[in-house]
C-alpha cells in the first residue's frame, strides 16, 4: 500500500458536508495537488491530513496503520493561510524558535533556510516591517530548516513574486527528489509533476470517486 | 524540558517587547482597590475590615483582565495550529503560557498586594498571610482561567464571555484566599485555609492544562 | 449522512414517551399544588409562608439535577461523539438555568417574611447563584461562535470543568457561611420536615421532573427540525452555486 493515504473520508464542518468518500494515496517522492472552488474542501483535507482537524468518517493511514497523532506531528510540516509570525520578534528570532521546539534540526539550518529565501540581510529585522511576501518566505523558511517528509502547504504562492514562486517550486522538486511528499492546495499552476485531486467532485451529493 | 522553557522565554521576550502587560495588570489593580475608599468611606475600621476582599478580589480581576490574550495572538496569526503540532504536548504548551502570564501578572501582585493591604489600614500582622495566599491562589487563577480562555478564543465578544465564565469558578480560591488572612488576624492561623489553596493549586495543575488543551484542540479543528 | 441517523429513532420514541409525561407532569404537579397550598399543615414557626418551600426546594433540587444531566450528556457528546448528544445538552440548558431561577426567586419571596430581608447569602442561595451563573455561561458560549457546532463542543467541556467545580465550589461556600454566620439560621427545607410536608414535596418533585422530560423532549425535537431547515437551506446555496459555475463555464 502507499505510504500515506486516505481512505472514504468524510469531512463536515459546522453542519455542513464538505466533502465525502474522498480517497487519496502518496508514496515517498509524489506530490498532489489539490484543486477545486473556494469552499470546495482544499484547506479542510490540508488540515484533516496534519490531523488538526479529525474526519467524522473513514481513515488515515501511515504505513497502513492508523495515524499515531504524536509520531503524525514529528514528520509533517503544515503552511496555512496564516505565516505565524511574531511582529514583535526578529526573522532569524522567529525562525529559530521552532527550529528550536523541533530539535530535529541541525545546528546551522536557520541561516541556510533564510539565505534560500532571500531573507539573510534582514535576519536581524522586527518582523513587523516585513512585507506580506516577505513573511511568507518566512513562513516557507521553515520547510528548509527543518527537515520533515511530508509537506501540506495551503496556497503556498499568494504574495509571493514571481522568482519567490521559483525558489519555493526548486525547494519543492527537491524535497521530492529525496524522498519527501508534498500535498498542495493551489490556484496557480506550480508546474511540479503531480497528481491531482478535484475536490469538487467530492462534494456533497456529488459522484464518489477517486483521484486521476 | 527544554521546549517548556523555551515557550516561556518567547512568551515573556514577547511580553517584554511588545510592553506594557505587566505593568497594565498591576496598575489596574492599584486603581481599582483605590476606589473602595473612595466608595465606601475611608474610615479605618471599616477598609481594615474588608481589605483582605478588596484586595483579593480586585487581584482576581486583574488576573482576568490579562488572561483574555493568552491564546488569541496565536489564535489570529497561525501560531496556534503549528504549536499544536510541534512536537511538545499541547498541554504543555498551556502550563508553559500559564506560568508565563502568571510571572508577568501573578507575581507583581505578589509585591503590590502588601503595600494596597496597608494603605487599606489592614493590620499588619495578615500581610505575610497575604502574600502567602496569593502566592498560593494567583497560580490557581492563572490555571483556571486558562480554560475559559481556551474555549473562548475566537468567539465573539471573547472578553465579557471569559469573565462570565470564569467568575463562578474562581468563587473557591477568593473564599479561602480571604478566610485564611481573616482568620489569621482573629488569632486562628489560617494554616488550613493555606493548605486548602495548596490542595486547589495541586488539582489545578494537571488538569486545567488538559482541559484547556482539549479546548485548544477544538479551537483549531 | 450519518448524523441524522439517530434522531429517526429518538424521534419515534419521543412521540409515544411524550403524552405520557405531559399527562404523569399535569397530574403530580396539580396533586402536589394541592396538597401544598390546602391539604399541609401550615408550619408552627413560619406559618403559612411556609408553603412556598414547595415551590422552592424542586426547584433547587431539579437545578441541580438537570446540571447533572448536562453534565453527563456533555460528556457523552465528548467521548462517545453521539449526535443527539449535543442536542439534548443544548435543549437541557436553558431549562435548568429557569428552575434555577425560580429557586432564586422563591428563595427570595421566601426570606421576606421569615428574615425581612429580600435576600439572604445563605450557604445554599450562595451556591444556587453560582449555579445559576454557571447555566448562563454554558447558554452564552453556546451561542458565541459563528460555527455553532464548535460552540456546542465548548460549552460540553465547560458543562464538564463546571460539574466537576460544583462540588468544590458548595464546599467553599458552606464554609464561608459558616465563618459568617456562627449563630445557626433555619436552614431552607431541612431536615426536620414534617412527614405530613413530604407527600407534597416529593409530589412537586416528581411532577417537575415530568415536566422537565416533556419540556426537553420539545426542545430537542425542536432543534433537530431547525437543524434539518438549516441543511436544506445550505445544499440550496451550494446548489445554486453549481449552476452559476456551469453557467459561468458553458
Amino acid at each position: 500500500m502507499s505510504l500515506f493515504e486516505g481512505r472514504d473520508l468524510l469531512c463536515i464542518r459546522g453542519e455542513r458536508v464538505v466533502f465525502e468518500g474522498l480517497s487519496f494515496a502518496i508514496d515517498p517522492g509524489e506530490a498532489v495537488l489539490l484543486t477545486g472552488a473556494n469552499g470546495s474542501g482544499k484547506s479542510s483535507l490540508l488540515r484533516l491530513m496534519a490531523g488538526l482537524l479529525r474526519p467524522s468518517g473513514g481513515n488515515l493511514l501511515w504505513k497502513d496503520v492508523a495515524i499515531d497523532s504524536d509520531a503524525h506531528n514529528q514528520r509533517l510540516h503544515y503552511v496555512g493561510h496564516l505565516d505565524a509570525v511574531k511582529p514583535a520578534l526578529t526573522v532569524v528570532e522567529n525562525l529559530r524558535f521552532w527550529t528550536m521546539l523541533a530539535s530535529s534540526a541541525p545546528e546551522d539550518s536557520t541561516a541556510f533556510a533564510l539565505s534560500i529565501f532571500g531573507l539573510s540581510r534582514i535576519a536581524d529585522v522586527p518582523a513587523r516591517m516585513l512585507s506580506a511576501g516577505q513573511k511568507r518566505r518566512l513562513a516557507l523558511a521553515r520547510l528548509i530548516a527543518i527537515p520533515a517528509p511530508l509537506w501540506l502547504l495551503d496556497e503556498p504562492t499568494i504574495a509571493l513574486d514571481a522568482q519567490s514562486v521559483g525558489v519555493l517550486r526548486e525547494a519543492i522538486l527537491a524535497h521530492l527528489k529525496s524522498g519527501g511528499m508534498a500535498a498542495i492546495a493551489t490556484h496557480s499552476e506550480l508546474g511540479l509533476p503531480a497528481k491531482r485531486i478535484e475536490l469538487g467532485r467530492f462534494a456533497a451529493g456529488a459522484i464518489r470517486g477517486r483521484p486521476e | 524540558m527544554n521546549r517548556f522553557f523555551l515557550i516561556i522565554g518567547r512568551e515573556l521576550r514577547l511580553a517584554y517587547r511588545q510592553g506594557g502587560d505587566a505593568g497594565l495588570a498591576v496598575a489596574f489593580f492599584v486603581i481599582a482597590a483605590a476606589l473602595f475608599p473612595l466608595g465606601v468611606g475611608p474610615e479605618d475600621q471599616l477598609l481594615s475590615r474588608i481589605a483582605a476582599g478588596v484586595v483579593w478580589v480586585t487581584a482576581l480581576l486583574a488576573v482576568l483582565l490579562a488572561l483574555e490574550r493568552l491564546f488569541q495572538a496565536d489564535f489570529e496569526d497561525g501560531t496556534l495550529d503549528l504549536l499544536a503540532l510541534s512536537p511538545l504536548p499541547l498541554e504543555l504548551v498551556v502550563l508553559a503560557k500559564c506560568l508565563a502570564n502568571w510571572l508577568l501578572t501573578g507575581a507583581p501582585l505578589l509585591i503590590a498586594a502588601p503595600i494596597i493591604a496597608v494603605l487599606l489600614h489592614m493590620k499588619t500582622e495578615g500581610l505575610v498571610i497575604l502574600t502567602a495566599s496569593m502566592l498560593l491562589g494567583t497560580p490557581t487563577l492563572s490555571l483556571i482561567g486558562s480554560i475559559g480562555a481556551a474555549l473562548t478564543v475566537g468567539a465573539r465578544r471573547g472578553g465579557v464571555l471569559l469573565s462570565l465564565l470564569i467568575l463562578p469558578l474562581y468563587v473557591p480560591v477568593l473564599i479561602f484566599g480571604v478566610s485564611a488572612v481573616d482568620q489569621s488576624l482573629a488569632g486562628m492561623g489560617g494554616k488550613p485555609e493555606l493548605l486548602i489553596l495548596g490542595a486547589f493549586l495541586a488539582a489545578a495543575l494537571p488538569l486545567a492544562p488538559w482541559a484547556a488543551a482539549a479546548a485548544l484542540r477544538q479551537a483549531v479543528e | 449522512m450519518h448524523r441524522f441517523a439517530n434522531p429517526a429513532r429518538f424521534l419515534r420514541i419521543s412521540v409515544v414517551i411524550l403524552p405520557w409525561a405531559a399527562a404523569l407532569a399535569a397530574l403530580f404537579i396539580a396533586t402536589g399544588l394541592y396538597f401544598a397550598l390546602f391539604a399541609s399543615p401550615p408550619d408552627y414557626q413560619q406559618g403559612e409562608s411556609v408553603r412556598i418551600m414547595y415551590v422552592h426546594v424542586p426547584s433547587a433540587w431539579m437545578a441541580s439535577f438537570v446540571y447533572a444531566g448536562l453534565a453527563l450528556t456533555s460528556a457523552i457528546a465528548l467521548v462517545w461523539k453521539h449526535p443527539l448528544a449535543h442536542v439534548a445538552a443544548k435543549a437541557m440548558s436553558p431549562i435548568g438555568a429557569c428552575f434555577t431561577f425560580m429557586a432564586l426567586t422563591t428563595g427570595s419571596l421566601w426570606g421576606k417574611p421569615m428574615w425581612g430581608t429580600w435576600w439572604v447569602w445563605d450557604a445554599r442561595l450562595t451556591s444556587v447563584l453560582i449555579l445559576f451563573f454557571l447555566y448562563l455561561g454554558h447558554m452564552a458560549l453556546l451561542n458565541a461562535f459563528e460555527d455553532s457546532s464548535r460552540g456546542e463542543r465548548a460549552a460540553a467541556v465547560l458543562a464538564l470543568v463546571g460539574a466537576i467545580n460544583i462540588p468544590i465550589i458548595h464546599f467553599s461556600v458552606e464554609w464561608w457561611n459558616t465563618l459568617h454566620q456562627p449563630a445557626s439560621i433555619f436552614r431552607m427545607g431541612g431536615p426536620t420536615i414534617d412527614s405530613a410536608m413530604l407527600v407534597p414535596l416529593f409530589l412537586m418533585m416528581f411532577g417537575f421532573m415530568a415536566y422537565f422530560v416533556v419540556v426537553v423532549i420539545l426542545r430537542m425535537r425542536g432543534e433537530l427540525l431547525a437543524r434539518k431547515i438549516r441543511v436544506i437551506r445550505m445544499a440550496r446555496v451550494a446548489g445554486a452555486e453549481h449552476l452559476s459555475a456551469s453557467r459561468a463555464t458553458s
